[in-house]
């Protein structure tokens, strides 16, 4: 029965070697000039610890949820598109329904400036 | 394999009110700040689809490869949802209007929750229940904390969203360890190899988790405690709306779910319903009697209600569901007009809302404290209003499926509700005071309110009118 | 036959009732107000008149027909023994009759009643009550089950209610009608339980459905308690022994309400309500039996006590009680016919004499005495002529209406399998009183010298709309008994046939026979005609000609005389051995032992308990959220367990 996965297992098993045998020639070969500010966990600036009640602008919040409701749109056409033959006139008509939809969505929130950063 | 279009063409009820619904999206969108425009599409989509709902209360048929119903059953069930969302749309102009926070998105919200309770209602496989439930919530999350400047209001929707999405993760649970056992998602499939299934004990779980994630929906015990910080703080008439339409919907799905396909007479989760059933009741009505503001009384109120209806599902038998459509028709107009009410009565910042408030109002407003005590007399259950009809159908269907004591429990606390709804009535009339109400009623909404009085006294009167329709739906 | 009719009939008063009831108040207009209440009734008549017409033209067989309007409660399951009550109309040959009684007479009354109640500040209540009146006892007679017959009688028992004390602001008004209505709740009690046994013997309400299964089965004792509990309730609402107190207190209310409740139509319905169950009674002879001498002793009983009355109402009211009582004996020697059709009659002729009753109190200002009261006739010549006339009738003298049908009860009484000749004694006894009564009021009222104030009272005739329907009673009081002339004296005795049908299962169950004309019959109704002219010659001479008689007989026997003028102390006697007991046990030890302490306790007790209850339970809504999952998790777990381990 598990013979069929053995493929999966071999390429588990040399993805996770390729990244092992990688990270340890890096550390092995690579030249070190450690600093204070490279042993911080971001060195891009961002403060590690400090209070997590940090308020973030609304538009943040607006973007991340439209790009969420759109990246669903995609991740539903992905499949629809590959089966589209087999679905047939009903896949099709199902399909115009949902951007219909979608669209008056997108309307809303154009005619409403949510697209707006400012 | 036939074409989706006659599908479409043949599921109006909700087609129709999500057209409706898309439509006054656009409209909205497209003019700015004319929520009047709204306000009537949504109630000519309303009545257009009730027309169709009506037309269709003969037979059933299934539609989308059996995922949906239209037609009988599921649309019974549309008319209370259309009622209560009818009724609260009325009331919310007025209210709205007052606190400055009339908007056009508020009513196409109501409708597209609407049409996921005519979905949960017509549902003939669990992930359309999935999908009416989520559609129903998502709205509701956002009405309840519509007025958002007001940290109430803020509050209850975030606890209704975060319980809620506790209670979606158990149906969704549920609903995979079903199609896990079962093999199918669809509900008369389900339904056929029940028998077998009952002794499964996985399977026995997965219903448990639906047990679970309905009861959350109708706010029994002890999956309620969302309710009473939930009505507080939202829109009185989405208070309302929740308590009413939301249930009912809930109810729908339970009655589908678990006396339709299911056949749990006697099993182990007839004995679990029950004993929420009996919890439910005995939580609610008890707490109700410690409670000063009306919206926290009502919420424990709708809490007791949601037991009565429980034990009609608890046993799971003809007499269960006819009483459970017969208390929900019966249910929904008294719990409106009351929380409808009270929404004249408030003022802003949440004031006029405890009973002392009431102090004298037969006075100063006779027909709206008779409109009041008809209500508070109907949901007591004291005839000839439907309420007591609604209440003696599902404790005869408990008493019929051998769970006398659910009965007896649910007569003794009905005892102990006539109490808090009684004050009220005894407040308004024998109590001086200088209860007012600062603006005018507006004229439709008075109207409105009327009717559903209306509607509580004839079927009180006259209960087979909805029974004999009713009956009709059994096992289809 | 248009299906609806029956519909029709019921509506008007309804319609009126609402109507007035809702904004009565706010017509100013007297005229109106009593268009409207006397115009719905006497349309409701009219439609019965032209259905009544139409049966006529039908076969015997085809004049029944039932109106089923809906479902009113049902109890689900399709099996023989749910419990199902519909709100159906039932018109057969007897329901037709009482409705054009009910309507006809009630129609006169109200007609009546707008010059009556002329000026009074309730006069709209009035009409609202009255017309409410004529539909609940529509809904009593038309009524095809028990159950919607028994919302009828409830119906009008309020009605009656509402106007015994009509006149709210005197407190004896009000004792009336507490008396009224709780002697009432005694009665409707056995009707009740009547209704249960019924039930569970019948598994239906329905009269088809019952009478259908009874005419199958054999005379047996669940019958008998049937018919007896069915019998207590017509005891109440009838005024029979041992009920009747109520009515004479009765007569508190307005008078064309004493004409047409407490006399002409609800105080029957114990009368329609044994004839309609005639096949159950049939099945319990012995109830029959019972019922009989119950009959006959409240008809002498009652009429005994009316000899002495000094209050023209209250000797119309005891004349009713026993009227009444012959109605019954009727019923319980199986005369169901004859009943019914004394229970007409006397709709006519007692319905006229209080109308005219109230036209003397009218004209006399409110005064009831008849001792001060004398030579009337001369101001009140048409209510002189209308009164004499009912008088006449009820006395039984040929060819008035009275007198064929008490004539046909004695008769049955003497001849039928279930009478007996002692009944018939007493029956032919009452009769002679009763004439004698009737004549003495007659006699006082009206002739002999006046004896009232000529300074304060000055007596008038009543107006148009009062003396009117007064005539026409009259008239009806004459005719009234042409539809029941017997084969002996050449008639057809038309309301027998057309009752035919009704009690034809009963009459078979009873297996009775037709008698041919026997010479006794001739010599019994020459008994009985002979003994009412005596007892109104005898009246007249004592009342009229040797008035120094009445006063020494009154001394010579003191001792009975006192007996009658307090009605057998009766009231006393219930006052002592049930009022006041009940009342003391009810304060002693009911209200201040079980009430208060137990029940009180007990309540408060349990309320205390409730509220702690609810004070604890309250805690837990902390509204913090996490606590609410806590909760929810653990009913989840809960659940699981049960649903896996149990």
């Amino acid at each position: 029965m598990l013979e069929g996965y053995i493929p999966i297992f071999v390429m588990l098993a040399g993805g996770a070697a390729f990244g092992i045998v990688m990270v340890k020639l890096n550390e092995l070969f690579g030249p070190k000039h450690p600093t204070e500010e490279k042993y911080t966990t971001y060195e891009s600036g961002m403060e590690p610890v400090k209070s997590a009640r940090e308020r973030f602008s609304i538009k943040f919040y607006m973007v991340a949820v439209l790009f969420i409701l759109f990246d669903i749109e995609v991740v539903f056409l992905y499949p629809w598109a590959v089966t589209f033959k087999g679905l047939g006139v009903n896949g099709f008509i199902t399909m115009a329904v949902f951007i219909f939809i979608l669209l008056v969505g997108y309307y809303y929130v154009w005619r409403k400036g949510a697209l707006e950063w400012d | 394999m036939n074409n989706y279009l006659t599908d479409f063409w043949q599921a109006t009820p909700i087609v129709s009110l999500a057209i409706f619904a898309l439509l006054t999206l656009i409209v909205d969108a497209a003019g700015k700040d004319k929520p009047v425009l709204s306000y009537w599409m949504s109630l000519i989509g309303i009545v257009v689809a009730a027309g169709f709902s009506v037309a269709s209360l003969g037979a059933s048929t299934p539609l989308f490869n059996t995922m949906l119903a239209q037609g009988g059953y599921s649309s019974y069930c549309n008319l209370i949802f259309l009622g209560s969302a009818f009724l609260c749309i009325v009331l919310s102009r007025n209210y709205l209007e007052r606190l400055q926070y009339h908007r056009g998105e508020f009513y196409v919200l109501i409708i597209l929750a609407t049409v996921g309770m005519m979905l949960m209602a017509a549902a003939l496989d669990l992930m359309i229940i999935f999908l009416g439930i989520e559609l129903m919530s998502i709205c509701l999350y956002v009405l309840a904390g519509f007025i958002r400047k007001k940290e109430k209001a803020n509050e209850s929707s975030l606890k209704y969203f975060l319980l809620g999405a506790f209670a979606t993760g158990f149906l969704l649970y549920g609903i995979a360890l079903i199609y896990g056992t079962a093999g199918t998602t669809n509900l008369a499939l389900i339904g056929k190899s029940f028998p077998q299934l009952s002794h499964n004990s996985l399977f026995m779980i997965g219903a448990g988790m639906l047990i679970v994630a309905f009861s959350f929906k109708v706010a029994a015990v002890p999956f309620h405690m969302w309710a009473p910080d939930v009505y507080e703080g939202s829109p009185t008439t989405i208070s309302a709306f929740m308590s009413t339409g939301a249930k009912a919907a809930a109810f729908a799905v339970f009655v589908s779910v678990f006396i339709r396909t299911f056949d749990i007479g006697g099993t182990k989760l007839s004995d679990v319903l029950a004993i929420i059933a009996a919890v439910s009741m005995i939580v609610g009505n008890v707490t109700a009697i410690a409670q000063n503001n009306l919206k926290r009384m009502l919420a424990y109120s709708s809490i007791a209600h949601a037991g009565y209806m429980l034990s009609g599902i608890a046993a799971g038998n003809i007499e269960g569901e006819t009483g459970i459509l017969f208390y929900l028709s019966a249910y929904v107009f008294m719990n409106i007009g009351a929380f409808g009410i009270i929404s004249w009565m408030e003022q802003q910042d949440d004031k006029k809302l405890t009973f002392d408030d009431y102090a004298g109002l037969s006075s100063q407003h006779p027909a709206v404290a008779a409109l009041m005590a008809i209500f508070m007399f109907s949901l007591a259950g004291i005839p000839p209003f439907a309420g007591f009809f609604g209440k003696y159908y599902v404790f005869l269907a408990a008493v019929k499926a051998g769970m006398t004591w659910l009965a007896i429990i649910g007569v003794l606390t009905s005892l102990i509700s006539v109490y808090y709804y009684l004050r009220l009535v005894v407040l308004m009339y024998f109590r001086d005071g200088q209860a007012s109400i600062e603006e005018k009623v507006s004229a439709p909404a008075m109207a409105a309110i009327s009717c559903a009085a209306l509607f509580l006294i004839v079927l009180g009167l006259y209960p087979s009118l909805v029974v004999d329709i009713a009956k009709g739906f059994f096992k289809i | 036959m248009v299906a609806y009719t029956p519909l029709i009939i019921v509506l008007f008063p309804l319609l009126g009732f609402l109507f007035l009831g809702l904004i009565g108040s706010r017509i100013k207009n007297e005229k109106l107000i009593g268009l409207i209440g006397s115009g719905t009734v006497g349309l409701s008549f009219l439609v019965a008149l032209g259905l009544f017409f139409q049966m006529t033209g039908l076969h015997p067989e085809e004049r029944k027909h039932v109106v089923e309007l809906f479902t009113w409660i049902s109890a689900f399951t399709g099996t023989a023994s749910s419990f199902s009550v519909s709100v159906a109309y039932q018109i057969d040959q007897l329901s037709i009759l009482m409705t054009l009684i009910v309507t006809g007479v009630g129609f006169l009354i109200h007609v009546y009643s707008i010059g009556y109640m002329h000026g009074d500040p309730g006069f709209w209540r009035f009409f609202t009550y009255m017309n409410l009146f004529i539909f609940a006892m529509l809904n009593l007679v038309l009524a095809d089950n028990f159950l919607l017959m028994f919302l009828g009688w409830e119906g009008v028992g309020l009605c009656s209610y509402l106007l015994i004390g009509f006149w709210y602001e005197k407190k004896f008004t009000g004792d009336a009608a507490k008396k009224a209505f709780i002697v009432n709740r005694v009665g409707d009690f056995g009707f009740l339980l009547g209704m249960f046994l019924i039930f569970v013997n019948f598994q239906s309400l329905n009269f088809d459905a019952v009478f259908g299964r009874a005419a199958v089965l054999n005379p047996n004792s669940t019958m008998v308690w049937i018919t007896l509990l069915l019998f207590i309730g017509a005891t109440g609402k009838s005024a029979q022994i041992p009920l009747y107190v109520w009515l004479p207190d009765a007569m508190a209310g307005p008078t064309p309400v004493s004409a047409l409740i407490h006399a002409a139509t609800m105080v029957t319905a114990g009368v329609y309500m044994v004839a309609r169950c005639s096949i159950l009674f049939a099945l319990a002879p012995a109830t029959l039996e019972v019922v009989a001498i119950i009959g006959a002793l409240t008809a002498i009983f009652a009429a005994s006590i009316g000899l002495v009355q000094n209050d023209i109402k209250k000797v119309l009211a005891y004349s009713t009680i026993s009227q009444l009582g012959y109605m019954f004996l009727a019923m319980g020697v199986a005369a169901f016919t004859a009943g019914i059709f004394h229970l007409m009659t006397h709709a006519f002729f007692k319905a006229l004499l209080f109308l005219g009753s109230g036209a003397v109190i009218h004209g006399m200002h409110d005064e009831q005495d008849i001792q001060k009261m004398g030579g009337l006739k001369k101001y009140l010549p048409t209510t002189y002529r209308t009164f004499v006339i009912g008088a006449i009738a009820i006395a039984g003298i040929p060819p008035f209406a009275g007198f064929f049908s008490k004539d046909e009860i004695l008769w049955k009484t003497f001849s039928g399998e279930y009478g007996s000749v002692l009944l018939w004694v007493v029956g032919a006894l009452g009769a002679g009183l009763t004439a004698f009564y009737m004549f003495r009021l007659v006699s006082l009222t009206f002739e002999g010298d006046e004896r009232f104030d000529h300074h304060h009272v000055h007596p008038h005739e009543a107006p148009k709309t009062m003396t009117v329907p007064l005539q026409v009673l009259a008239f009806l009081s004459i005719v009234g008994g042409f539809v029941g002339i017997p084969a002996s004296l050449f008639g057809g005795n038309t309301i027998e046939h057309w009752l035919e049908p009704v009690f034809a299962p009963a009459n078979d169950k009873l297996r009775l026979t037709s008698h041919s004309v026997e010479w006794t019959e001739y010599l019994l109704m020459f008994i009985s005609v002979g003994i009412a002219v005596a007892a109104i010659y005898a009246a007249r001479t004592v009342y009229l000609k040797r008035a120094e008689l009445a006063e020494r007989w009154k001394n010579k026997y003191a001792s009975l005389y006192k007996v009658l003028l307090n009605k057998y102390f009766v009231d006393e006697v219930y006052d002592k051995t049930i009022v006041n007991p009940t009342v003391k046990i009810s304060e002693g030890f009911l209200w201040k032992g079980v009430d208060v302490s137990v029940i009180d306790g007990a309540v408060n007790g349990s309320a205390k308990l409730v509220a702690l209850a609810a004070q604890g339970i309250r805690r837990i809504q902390t509204g913090v959220m996490q606590q609410y999952a806590t909760v929810f998790v653990g009913g989840i777990v809960l659940i699981m367990i049960w649903l896996i381990l149990k």
